[in-house]
């Protein structure tokens, strides 16, 4: 009985609550704007159009903008892909032709919940039914570099237009990366001991309740959010002081289409900055309103959330040194192609 | 005596998961014997593929998300 009691004691009730969330995100949402400028220029007295009151008001701006987009969306983008398991993506994927198979594995590989951690289970798992290498490479290229606290971050500072290109480019680099992996036959690089792993019958499907659903939807979105929290108000006080006091002449200069070094220069430095692309978009936000051109902030995005250390030294453990290196290269030459593209037909 | 594994490599979700399952069982009063297991062949062996998993007396109850400590009591105590 006292497993009764401690489940009682801890729980609201699942639905009003989530009620009453939604509609005091709502209204946070709509007062946020004046709130901020009200803060920046009535309550602290700033100067409007001065360049600490315009970096005030930024940071003012941003860090509840940003906050409510991740605690609101990344809870109901979490409770949507619960329903989106790796168990049924593999049985999806199995016995697909090859091209199908790479578009549903990349489409799959946004909604799928995937922390770097369980790449290797999802790996072996894929690989040991039967999917094709090339497939389940465009799964594992998707599924970080379409990252979905980026799309909404993205969605919701620069509209759809911004957040649906990038989620294009990502899906189009992972489908090119698993097709042409694919081709190359690589399957001698992959560690011996996969291919004689047996996985044990599939597991009962188990599955959660709705509320089960909604409640560890909420649980991960705070586990989230208290981790990048940091990183975020980091990020937009760089963003602020950028947005204040950066001249646009200097952005377009160093960073714009005239300096065909900026691509490549903007992919280096993101790959250190993995995992937290939370961080990095109010930095690129304000570089775009500066002047950074749309594919070179695309390009290091695609570098901060696709190309991490952590998940190659992981990846190590079912990957030779050679897939990992090819797998490195083909999606970088992708995250550059993108960058230049988007810059040489985007004005 | 129960026995209490949890599979997965170690990352933030198994920890959190771990925690629970210890919660759970200090609550419910019963003794269990709570192991990691790290090793992909054994996870992969359970068929499942999406860590972190939970398996109570070698039966996988629990994969892909972490179940509050309140949950896991319910199954301790069935």
């Amino acid at each position: 009985m006292t497993s009764v009691s401690i489940t009682a004691v801890r729980r609201l009730p699942t639905w009003p609550t989530a009620a009453v969330a939604a509609v005091a995100w709502l209204i946070a949402w709509f007062i946020n704007l004046p709130a901020a400028n009200w803060a920046a220029y009535d309550l602290l007295g700033l100067q409007q159009g001065s360049h600490l009151g315009d970096a005030v008001a930024f940071f003012l701006l941003d860090v509840p903008k940003v906050l409510l987009l991740l605690t609101g969306i990344v809870t109901l983008v979490s409770f949507l892909r619960s329903f989106v398991s790796p168990e049924r993506v593999r049985r999806a994927l199995a016995g697909r032709g090859v091209l199908p198979g790479t578009m549903a594995a990349a489409g799959f590989g946004i909604v799928t919940p995937f922390c770097s951690c369980s790449a290797v289970p999802l790996f072996i798992g894929f690989v040991e039914a039967g999917v094709p290498l090339g497939v389940t490479f465009a799964f594992l290229v998707a599924s970080p570099m379409v990252n979905e606290v980026a799309l909404v971050l993205l969605w919701g500072l620069f509209g759809p237009g911004v957040a649906l290109l990038y989620m294009g480019a990502g899906l189009t680099v992972a489908v090119l990366s698993g097709l042409l992996i694919g081709r190359l036959g690589l399957e001698r690089y992959v560690e011996d001991y996969v291919w004689k792993i047996h996985a044990g019958a599939g597991a009962i499907e188990i599955r959660p309740t709705l509320g089960d659903r909604v409640r560890d939807a909420w649980r991960s979105t705070v586990d989230i959010v208290r981790r990048v929290l940091p990183f975020v108000v980091a990020g937009i006080a760089v963003g602020a002081l950028i947005h204040g006091f950066v001249p646009t002449d200097l952005v377009v200069s160093v960073g714009g289409r005239g300096n065909p070094l900026a691509v490549p220069a903007l992919v280096g430095l993101g790959v250190p900055l993995y995992s937290n692309a939370a961080g990095t978009i109010p930095i690129v936000e304000a570089l775009i309103g500066k002047g950074l051109p749309l594919g070179s902030a695309l390009a290091f995005m695609m570098a901060v959330t696709a190309l991490s250390v952590p998940e190659l030294v992981i990846l190590r453990r079912v990957m030779k040194p050679r897939l990992i290196a090819v797998f490195v290269a083909v999606v970088g030459a992708g995250i550059l192609l993108v960058g230049y593209g988007f810059n040489a037909f985007i004005a | 005596m129960k026995k209490i594994e949890v599979l997965g490599s170690g990352c933030n979700n198994c920890i959190r998961l771990e925690k629970n399952a210890r919660e759970a069982a200090a609550a419910v009063g019963i003794e269990a014997e709570i192991t990691k297991v790290t090793d992909y062949a054994e996870i992969m062996a359970y068929g499942i593929m999406s860590t972190p998993g939970l398996v109570i007396d070698g039966t996988v109850v629990s994969y892909g998300r972490v179940p509050s400590a309140g949950d896991i009591a319910v199954w301790l105590s069935e």
